[in-house]
C-alpha cells in the first residue's frame, strides 16, 4: 500500500529532522550558541541614535550606556543614589569665584558666587574599544581617514572598512564631546541648558555655527580648533569647566552620556563622504571606553553588543547595605567587570510573544505588564508583592521599585474655567482633586504598582516627606494614622461653593462640561477613559473625553489648546529642582516652549524656586520645599496623579540585580550561570509531538471513508 | 431627547432602500424570479432569519436618546445627560449596570483574582471576593447549578410558548392567504414539502427564540460570557458590537454606491476620454496600499475633530463621526471594483439592440443610462454589497489591532479581539472575551457567507442553466 | 509585444504621478513638518529652534506644493514635492528622516518578507488545488456540501484569531517551533514554519472555493463530457483535462499577485517580530517617517503596474486567442 509506505518514509524523515534540531525545539536562538556566556534581553523600540551627543531616551541609554563612559555613574548598590567616579579618579573638586575672580571659601551666600569651577582628573591608561577609526600606520597616520569612495561605497557594515585600532582616552576626548554639544547640526537636546551655565558655550555654538555656513555641510569641521572659554585643559589628564554661578545640579549632568569622551577620529572618520550614506556614522557605529561594544546593529532585527576587548576591568563595588550581601549582591566584589561575553537584544514588539519567551526562558529578565500581573505577583497578607507560587516554582525573582517619575492629571490655568487664580476654578479644581480617586485608578489599571503623589516628588528624592508630613492637606485627612481620601460629600460643598451645585453653573444654568485631552490608545485606552468619566460624573461634571494622537497633543499643549490633560516625567537627575520646574512661571510651555505643560504662574513659587534651586541639600532648602509644596497643593494646578513602581522579573540564572532607576551603565554588574540557565530552559521546552501524530490519525482516519466512495466512484464509472 | 446619528439615519435610509426594492422587485418578474429561488433555498431562509436577527438588534441599538438628568421644575431648564444610550441600552440595562470590578468566568460567583480583604475581625485574607452582581440572590454557592438550570427552563418553555403563538399566527395568515385548510398546510410543513420551506425557517426562528431568550434570562441574574478587565458584562458588549458590524458592513457599499455607479456606467457608455480618466482615477487609487489610505484618512478626521471640537457634544457623537468617516474610506478602497465590473457590464449593454435602439430614436444619454442601463446592472451592485459585506466585518478587526479602526471607545467586535490579545497572555487565560466575539462574529460572518452564495446562484445565469 | 510593455510602462508614468501627488497630500493635510520633527527629536526639551534646524536639514523647510516666493520655474521646483518626489521616479528612495539609506533596507527587508510569502504562496496552491479536486470530484455529494459549508466557515473566521489561536497553541502549548522572532540563513527555517502554516490555513477557506468552482466549470465543459464518453477513467478525466484546462485562471491569478508578495503581509508580519518589508510600513505610518512611507507607497504602486501587465501576458501566453494591442 503507498500510503503506508509514505508514512513511514515521513516517519523516517521526523526523526532524522528532530535528530538534527538537537536542543529546544522552540528556542529562537542558534544551537550552537546554547552555552555561551550570552545575556538575553529584547528592546521594543528601534533605538533612534546611538550619538551620546543627542540620545536622551531610555531605548537609547540601554545601549549607549553601556558603551559609552560619562565622567561619573550612580554607585550600584548605595541608596539614596550617590555618585562615584567612572573615569575620574576622583570626585570632581568644586571652586567658588566672585565676580572679580576670586576664590572663594565653600560656605559663602549664594549670590556672591559669581563663577564655579570644576576640576576633573581621568584615570590613566583607559583605552578606547577597537574601531576603524582609530587605526593606524607605522608612522602614525590614519589609515582609515581618506578612503577611496568606491571602498566606501561597496562597505555596508563597520567591519567591511578592515583593521581595527585604539589609544588612549585623553582629556582631549571629554573636551572635543562638550564642543560637540554646542554644535546646532548635533541636535543636542541639554544644549539650552549647557548655553546657559557653561561660560563661552554661545560663542563657540556661534562661531561653529558660522563655520558652518561656510563650508559645505558633510565636511569635516574640526572642533578642536574652536575656542571654548569655560573649558580648559591641563595636562594630559586634567581638564577644567567653568560655569556661570553655583548650579549643584551641574554634576548630575556629567554622569549622564552627554558628558562621555568622543576621539576627535570618530568624527573625521565619519565625516568622510559618502560615509552616512552607507548608515556608517556614530548614530549607528558609536565609539566608546566601555565595557562592551556594538558588534551588530540591525535595529530590523537585533542588536548585539560584545565584551569590549581593551575594558580595563573596572571591579565590582564592595560597598553594600546588610540587605544587598543578604542577597548575595555582593559575592562578586571586587572582581573585574563585566562578566558576560555578549549581550543580544532581540526586537519584540508585542507583549505576548515576549512574555511567553521569558516563561519558556529565552530571555533572562522582563518586566511585568499590567496583563500578566496577577499570574506572576500576588500580594501578601500585609499588602506586600510577592510571587506566585508558579512563578516560585520556576525560580523566578522579583524585584521592586518606586520610580523617580510622576504620572499626573494636569489642569490648563490658562482656560477661562477650570484655570486662573480665581477662587472659583480654584475650588472646582481641588473638588476635582478629590474627585479623581487615583487609589482606584492604581488598583485597576497598575494593578496596585504606585503609590498616589501628594506632589510632584516622588519618594527617594530630597524634599519628599513620609507620613502626615507629606500628606496634601487638600485630598487628604489624616485619621489613625493613615492617609484617607477625602469623601466626595466634600468635593461636593467645594463645588457647591464655586457656584457649580450639582454640576450646573449657578450663572447659566447650564451643566459644567469640561474637556478632557488623551493621547492614549490601545486596548486599554477605553477602560480608562471611561473610568475617568465615572470620576468626574460622581460630582456631577460631564467630562466630553477628546482623544488624538500624540503629536496632536503635543502640538495642543504647545498652544495651550488643551483643558484637562494627562502627562509624565522620569527624572534626569535624583533633585527636587527636576521636578519642581514643572511648575516653575518662565517654564510655561505655551509663553516659553518649556516643560510647565500646566502653564501654572505664582509669583510666590517662583521666587521660592529660585532660591532652591541652586541650594545645597539640607534644612534650609527642606523648608522652602515645605512652603513651594504647600503652595501648589492649595492651587491644585495638577491632579497629582501617582508615581508609578515598577517590578520587574528575573530568572534564578541571572545574577546581581537590583534596581538603580537612575544608572543605566549596569550591564556590566550582571551575571549568567548559563550551566543552570541551558537546564532549566530544555526542562521547560519538551516539545508535545503527540497532539500531531494524533492530527495526523485523524486524517488518515478520515480519509478512509472519502477512499471507499472514490473507490466506488471507479468502479460505476467503468461500468 | 431623541438624537440621530449621521450612521442612524443612514441605516434605517438603508432599511427604507430595501423595502422599496423589494416592492419594486415584486412588481417586476425578472426580479422577481431569482428571489423566488433565494426563498425557496432551505440554506437562504436559515441564514435570512439569523441575520434578521442581527439587523433587529442593529436598529435596537440605533435609536439613540439623551435621559433627562431633572424633572425641569421651576426656573431650571430640562438637563439632559451627556451620555448618549440606545434602545438596546434599555432592554440590557441590567447587563449594562452590573459592573463587577475586574474579570470573572461566565456564570461565575467570584471574581477571577484574589484580593486581599479584611473581615468583620480585622484580620485581612487573600480570597477570591463574590461578585457584586453575578448570582447575588445565591445565599449558597452550591446552589448555582441548580438556579441556573431553573432559570433556563422557565426561559426555554416562555420561548417554545411565544415561538408556538407566532408559528400559529403565521401559519393562519399563510392559511387565509392561499385558502387552504390548515391542518393540510400543517402537514404540509411538517413534512417539509410545502415550497417555501416554511419548516426550516420556523425551526431557525424557534433557535433564535429560545438562545435569545434563555441567554437574556440568565444575563439578569448572571455574567454569561463573564466581564471584562472593567468589570463590564461581555454578553452585553458583544450586542452592542453587533451595530457596528452592520455598520461597517453595510454603509461602506452604500455610502460610495453612487461615485462607483456613476464613474462606472459613465466609463463604458460614454468611452473616450471619459473611460480614460476613470480608469485613471481607480488605477490610481488601486496602486495605493489601503492601510496608508485608511491610517491618513482616520488621522485627517482626529485633526478636523479636535480643529471643530465644539460641534461635538457627545463621546458617542464623536465615535460615530469616526465610524462613517471609516465606512467612506473603506468605501474609497473598494469602490474601484464594483467600478471596473459596472464599466465592463456597460460596455457589454451598450451595443445591445435595445441601446442601440434607443440611441437611434435619439433618447437622451442620461434617460438611456437610468432607464435602459442602470436596471440592467442593479444586480451586480446587489451582489456585490451582499458579497463585501462579511468581507468588512472582518476587516475592522484587523483595522482596530492596526490602531486605525473604529473608535477605541465603541464596541465592536475589533476592539473586543485587541484587548483579548493580552488576555491570551495572561495564566489563567482569560478566554471569554476572546470567545465572545469570535461566536458573534463568526455566526453573523457565517450567515451573511451563505445568504450571499443563495443569491448569487439565484442570479447568476450559468448556474440557472445548469439546473 | 515589446511595444505593447513599452506603452504599458510609460502608462505607468502619470498614474505614478498621482499616486505621489495624494500620498504627499493624504501625509501633511494630518502631519505638518512641526510634527514630523518634533517626532523625531524625541519627547523631552525639544525647543522650537531645533524645530527648525531639523527642518532645514531634511529639507522641509520649504513650501508644500507652490513656492510663491521664488521666480521662474522656482515656483514648483522649489517646494517639498518636487524635491523629494524627483528621486523616487529612478529608484534612488534617498534616505529615511531618521537618516538610514531606504534602498538598503529595502534591499535587506524583502529577503525575510519572501521568505514568508512564497512558501505560503506555493503550499497553500498546492493545498488548496487538492481539496479543490476533491471537492470537485465529489461533487453533488454529502462531500461536496459540507466541504463548502466547511470553506466559508474558514472564511469566516477573523485572520486575527488564525495567529493568536497558532501562536497560542503550537508556540506555546506544544513547544514544537519558537512563538515569534527571526533569524539569518538556515536559521530562519523553524520561525518560517509557524507563519506559513497559520498563512495557508488562514487561506484555505476561498482558496479551495474558488478552485472548486474553476474546475466545477470546466468539468460542466463539453470537451471533458467527450472525454468521458470516450471512456476515459475520472482521474484521467480530472487531471488531464479539467486540472490542465483549469490552470489557466489559476496560474493567472497567481501571477497577479506574484509582484506584491515583496511588499509583505502587514499583520503577520509584526505579530511574529519579523522584519518584512510590511512590518517596515506599518513602523514608517506609526513613527510618521514620511520618506519611508512615500517609498513603500511608489514601490507598491509600481509593483502593482508590473502585476497588471505581467497579467495581461500571462493571459496571451496561457490562451494564444488573446491578442494585446
Amino acid at each position: 500500500m503507498p500510503l503506508m509506505r509514505y508514512l513511514i518514509v515521513s516517519a523516517g524523515v521526523v526523526s532524522v529532522l528532530s535528530g538534527c534540531i538537537d536542543g529546544n525545539w522552540n528556542s529562537p536562538y542558534p544551537v550552537a550558541d546554547r552555552d555561551n556566556n550570552t545575556l538575553y534581553s529584547s528592546f521594543s523600540e528601534r533605538p533612534k541614535h546611538l550619538d551620546p551627543v543627542r540620545s536622551y531616551s531610555s531605548s537609547e541609554y540601554a545601549f549607549i550606556a553601556q558603551i559609552y563612559e560619562p565622567l561619573l555613574q550612580y554607585h550600584f548598590l548605595k541608596r539614596p543614589y550617590e555618585l562615584v567616579p567612572l573615569t575620574t579618579s576622583k570626585m570632581p573638586e568644586i571652586r567658588y569665584f566672585d565676580a572679580r575672580g576670586r576664590a572663594l571659601r565653600t560656605d559663602v551666600s549664594m549670590d556672591r558666587i559669581a563663577f564655579s569651577e570644576y576640576e576633573i582628573e581621568i584615570q590613566p591608561g583607559i583605552q578606547f574599544q577597537p574601531h576603524p577609526a582609530l587605526a593606524q600606520d607605522g608612522d602614525g597616520t590614519y589609515r582609515f581617514h581618506a578612503l577611496p569612495p568606491e571602498q566606501i561605497a561597496q562597505a555596508h557594515t563597520l567591519a567591511d572598512i578592515g583593521s581595527t585600532g585604539s589609544r588612549e582616552l585623553t582629556a582631549a576626548d571629554y573636551i572635543y564631546q562638550i564642543k560637540r554639544m554646542a554644535d546646532a547640526r548635533l541636535h543636542c537636546p541639554i544644549a539650552p541648558i549647557m548655553d546657559e551655565y557653561i561660560v563661552g558655550f554661545s560663542q563657540l555654538a556661534e562661531s561653529i555655527a558660522a563655520a558652518r555656513e561656510s563650508q559645505s555641510s558633510t565636511h569635516y569641521l574640526d572642533l578642536r580648533r574652536f575656542e571654548l572659554d569655560g573649558v580648559r585643559v591641563l595636562d594630559r589628564y586634567r581638564f577644567r569647566i567653568r560655569i556661570k554661578g553655583k548650579y549643584p545640579q551641574f554634576v548630575y549632568w556629567m554622569a549622564m552620556p552627554f558628558f562621555a569622551p568622543m576621539p576627535w577620529e570618530a568624527d573625521a572618520f565619519y565625516s568622510q563622504p559618502g560615509m552616512s550614506d552607507q548608515n556608517l556614522n556614530l548614530h549607528w557605529y558609536p565609539l566608546g571606553t566601555g565595557p562592551f561594544m556594538l558588534t551588530e546593529n540591525n535595529p530590523n532585527l537585533r542588536m548585539v553588543m560584545d565584551r569590549n576587548p581593551n575594558f580595563r576591568g573596572e571591579p565590582y563595588p564592595t560597598v553594600g547595605s546588610d540587605e544587598d550581601a543578604a542577597l548575595g549582591l555582593l559575592e562578586d566584589a571586587g572582581r573585574p567587570m563585566p562578566f558576560i561575553d555578549r549581550a543580544v537584544y532581540s526586537l519584540e514588539k508585542e507583549t505576548i510573544p515576549y512574555w511567553n519567551k521569558f516563561l519558556q526562558g529565552y530571555y533572562d529578565a522582563s518586566g511585568v505588564s499590567s496583563d500578566s500581573f496577577d499570574q506572576a505577583v500576588q500580594f501578601g497578607d500585609q499588602g506586600q508583592a510577592g510571587l506566585t507560587d508558579d512563578m516560585r516554582e520556576r525560580g523566578i525573582k522579583l524585584s521592586t521599585a518606586v520610580s523617580a517619575s510622576v504620572y499626573y492629571m494636569g489642569f490648563n490655568m490658562l482656560d477661562p474655567v477650570i484655570g486662573g487664580d480665581g477662587m472659583r476654578a480654584r475650588k472646582l479644581r481641588q473638588a476635582l482633586s478629590i474627585a479623581v480617586d487615583y487609589e482606584e485608578n492604581i488598583s485597576i489599571f497598575a494593578n496596585g504598582r504606585g503609590i498616589a503623589a501628594q506632589s510632584p516628588l516622588p519618594p527617594g528624592i530630597f524634599g519628599y516627606r513620609e507620613g502626615e508630613a507629606g500628606m496634601n492637606p487638600q485630598v487628604y485627612r489624616w485619621v489613625n494614622g493613615k492617609r484617607q481620601r477625602r469623601s466626595i460629600d466634600e468635593a461636593k460643598a467645594l463645588m457647591a461653593e464655586a457656584n457649580y451645585r450639582d454640576g450646573i453653573d449657578g450663572v447659566t444654568g447650564k451643566p459644567l462640561v469640561l474637556y478632557f485631552d488623551s493621547a492614549s490608545t490601545g486596548p486599554d485606552a477605553k477602560a480608562r477613559l471611561n473610568w475617568m468619566r465615572k470620576q468626574f460624573e460622581r460630582v456631577g461634571i460631564q467630562l466630553v473625553v477628546r482623544a488624538t494622537d500624540y503629536n496632536r497633543f503635543q502640538e495642543k499643549m504647545l498652544k495651550g489648546g488643551a483643558q484637562i490633560f494627562q502627562w509624565g516625567w522620569n527624572a534626569d537627575y535624583p533633585d527636587p529642582e527636576n521636578f519642581l520646574f514643572m511648575l516653575y512661571g518662565p517654564n510655561a510651555k505655551v509663553s516659553h516652549g518649556g516643560e510647565n505643560a500646566s502653564n501654572y504662574s505664582n509669583a510666590d513659587y517662583d521666587a521660592l524656586f529660585e532660591r532652591m534651586k541652586n541650594m545645597d541639600n539640607g534644612f534650609d532648602r527642606q523648608k522652602i520645599i515645605d512652603k513651594m509644596l504647600a503652595l501648589v497643593q492649595y492651587d491644585a494646578p495638577w491632579i497629582w496623579g501617582y508615581h508609578p513602581q515598577s517590578f520587574s522579573l528575573h530568572h534564578d540564572w541571572y545574577k546581581n540585580v537590583k534596581p538603580n532607576l537612575m544608572a543605566n551603565n549596569t550591564l556590566k554588574y550582571k551575571r549568567i550561570n548559563v550551566q543552570d540557565r541551558t537546564a532549566y530552559q530544555s526542562r521547560w521546552n519538551r516539545p508535545v509531538v503527540w497532539p500531531l501524530f494524533a492530527l495526523l490519525a485523524v486524517v488518515v482516519v478520515s480519509v478512509i471513508p472519502a477512499v471507499v466512495t472514490y473507490r466506488r466512484r471507479m468502479r460505476k464509472a467503468a461500468l | 431627547m431623541p438624537v440621530v446619528f449621521i450612521t442612524d439615519g443612514l441605516l434605517f435610509g438603508l432599511v427604507f432602500m430595501v423595502l422599496a426594492y423589494a416592492i419594486y422587485a415584486s412588481r417586476h418578474p425578472h426580479l422577481r424570479l431569482p428571489w423566488k429561488k433565494v426563498a425557496r433555498s432551505r440554506m437562504g431562509m436559515a441564514t435570512l432569519i439569523i441575520l434578521l436577527a442581527y439587523v433587529f438588534i442593529g436598529l435596537l441599538d440605533s435609536l439613540h436618546f439623551r435621559p433627562q438628568l431633572n424633572s425641569g421644575s421651576g426656573s431650571h431648564p430640562i438637563v439632559y445627560s451627556n451620555e448618549v444610550l440606545s434602545v438596546l441600552d434599555i432592554v440590557l440595562q441590567p447587563m449594562r449596570e452590573h459592573q463587577e470590578k475586574t474579570y470573572s468566568e461566565p456564570f461565575a460567583l467570584h471574581l477571577y483574582s484574589k484580593e486581599t480583604v479584611e473581615s468583620s475581625a480585622g484580620v485581612q485574607q487573600r480570597i477570591y471576593p463574590r461578585l457584586e452582581f453575578g448570582g447575588r440572590h445565591l445565599s449558597d454557592p452550591s446552589q448555582r447549578s441548580d438556579d441556573i438550570i431553573s432559570i433556563m427552563l422557565i426561559a426555554a418553555s416562555k420561548a417554545l410558548f411565544a415561538w408556538l403563538l407566532i408559528v400559529l399566527m403565521v401559519l393562519s395568515l399563510l392559511a387565509i392567504k392561499h385558502e387552504t385548510p390548515l391542518l393540510g398546510l400543517i402537514s404540509k410543513v411538517v413534512r417539509g414539502t410545502s415550497e417555501i420551506p416554511w419548516r426550516i425557517i420556523l425551526l431557525t426562528l424557534s433557535v433564535v427564540i429560545l438562545i435569545g431568550k434563555v441567554s437574556y434570562d440568565l444575563g439578569l441574574s448572571y455574567h454569561v460570557l463573564g466581564t471584562d478587565k472593567v468589570g463590564q458584562d461581555v454578553f452585553y458588549q458583544s450586542f452592542k458590537s453587533v451595530r457596528t458590524g452592520l455598520v461597517i458592513g453595510t454603509l461602506t457599499t452604500l455610502i460610495t454606491l453612487p461615485i462607483a455607479i456613476t464613474l462606472g456606467l459613465m466609463a463604458g457608455y460614454f468611452r473616450g476620454w471619459v473611460d480614460d480618466v476613470i480608469q485613471y482615477v481607480y488605477t490610481t487609487l488601486n496602486s495605493i496600499p489601503g492601510v496608508l489610505l485608511i491610517a491618513s484618512a482616520v488621522l485627517l478626521l482626529q485633526v478636523y475633530m479636535d480643529v471643530h471640537a465644539d460641534d461635538f457634544d457627545t463621546l458617542e457623537e464623536r465615535a460615530d463621526l469616526r465610524m462613517l468617516f471609516l465606512c467612506l474610506i473603506l468605501g474609497v478602497t473598494s469602490w474601484t471594483g464594483l467600478c471596473r465590473l459596472l464599466r465592463g457590464e456597460t460596455l457589454k449593454l451598450r451595443e445591445s439592440d435595445y441601446v442601440q435602439a434607443a440611441t437611434a430614436f435619439g433618447v437622451a444619454n442620461s434617460r438611456i443610462l437610468s432607464r435602459h442601463i442602470l436596471p440592467n446592472v442593479m444586480h451586480m451592485v446587489l451582489i456585490t454589497i451582499v458579497l463585501e459585506f462579511s468581507g468588512l466585518v472582518l476587516a475592522e478587526a484587523v483595522l482596530s489591532y492596526v490602531g486605525i479602526g473604529v473608535d477605541p471607545t465603541t464596541n465592536s467586535w475589533g476592539n473586543m479581539i485587541n484587548s483579548a490579545r493580552l488576555e491570551m497572555a495572561r495564566e489563567p487565560i482569560v478566554w471569554w472575551s476572546l470567545m465572545a466575539a469570535f461566536i458573534f462574529m463568526f455566526t453573523l460572518v457565517l450567515a451573511a457567507n451563505l445568504f450571499s452564495d443563495t443569491v448569487r446562484d439565484a442570479f447568476d445565469p450559468r448556474v440557472q442553466a445548469e439546473r | 509585444m515589446i511595444a505593447y510593455i513599452t506603452r504599458r510602462m510609460l502608462y505607468a508614468i502619470p498614474i505614478l504621478l498621482g499616486v505621489n501627488l495624494l500620498t504627499f497630500v493624504l501625509f501633511f493635510v494630518v502631519n505638518s513638518t512641526d510634527d514630523m520633527a518634533r517626532l523625531h527629536l524625541g519627547v523631552k526639551r525639544v525647543n522650537p529652534e531645533a524645530v527648525e534646524v531639523w527642518k532645514q536639514e531634511h529639507g522641509y523647510d520649504k513650501p508644500l506644493l507652490i513656492n510663491a516666493k521664488a521666480e521662474g520655474l522656482e515656483v514648483v521646483t522649489d517646494t517639498i514635492l518636487f524635491t523629494k518626489s524627483l528621486g523616487l521616479f529612478v529608484f534612488d528612495f534617498g534616505r529615511s528622516d531618521n537618516g538610514r539609506d531606504i534602498g538598503y533596507d529595502i534591499r535587506q527587508r524583502m529577503w525575510p518578507s519572501l521568505a514568508i510569502a512564497v512558501p505560503t504562496l506555493l503550499v497553500g496552491l498546492l493545498v488548496n488545488l487538492t481539496f479543490g479536486l476533491l471537492i470537485a470530484f465529489f461533487r453533488h455529494t454529502y462531500i461536496d456540501l459540507w466541504g463548502v459549508i466547511f470553506c466559508v466557515a474558514l472564511m469566516s473566521v477573523s485572520g486575527l484569531f488564525y495567529i493568536v489561536g497558532g501562536q497560542y497553541l503550537i508556540g506555546k502549548l506544544l513547544a514544537v517551533v519558537p512563538i515569534s522572532g527571526y533569524d539569518t540563513g538556515v536559521n530562519a527555517l523553524k520561525f518560517l514554519v509557524l507563519p506559513v502554516i497559520i498563512g495557508v490555513i488562514s487561506g484555505i477557506g476561498a482558496g479551495t472555493r474558488w478552485y472548486r468552482t474553476i474546475f466545477l466549470e470546466e468539468i460542466g465543459r463539453d470537451f471533458v463530457r467527450t472525454a468521458r464518453a470516450k471512456g476515459l477513467t475520472e482521474r484521467l478525466v480530472l487531471f488531464r483535462h479539467v486540472l490542465a484546462n483549469g490552470m489557466i485562471p489559476i496560474i493567472t491569478g497567481v501571477v497577479v499577485v506574484l509582484p506584491t508578495l515583496f511588499m509583505g503581509s502587514l499583520i503577520t508580519e509584526s505579530f511574529f517580530g519579523i522584519p518584512g518589508l510590511g512590518s517596515y510600513t506599518l513602523d514608517a505610518i506609526n513613527s510618521q517617517d514620511f520618506a519611508i512611507v512615500r517609498s513603500m507607497v511608489f514601490l507598491g504602486a509600481v509593483l502593482y503596474i508590473v502585476g497588471l501587465v505581467l497579467t495581461d501576458i500571462a493571459y496571451t501566453i496561457a490562451d494564444p486567442r488573446i491578442r494585446l494591442n
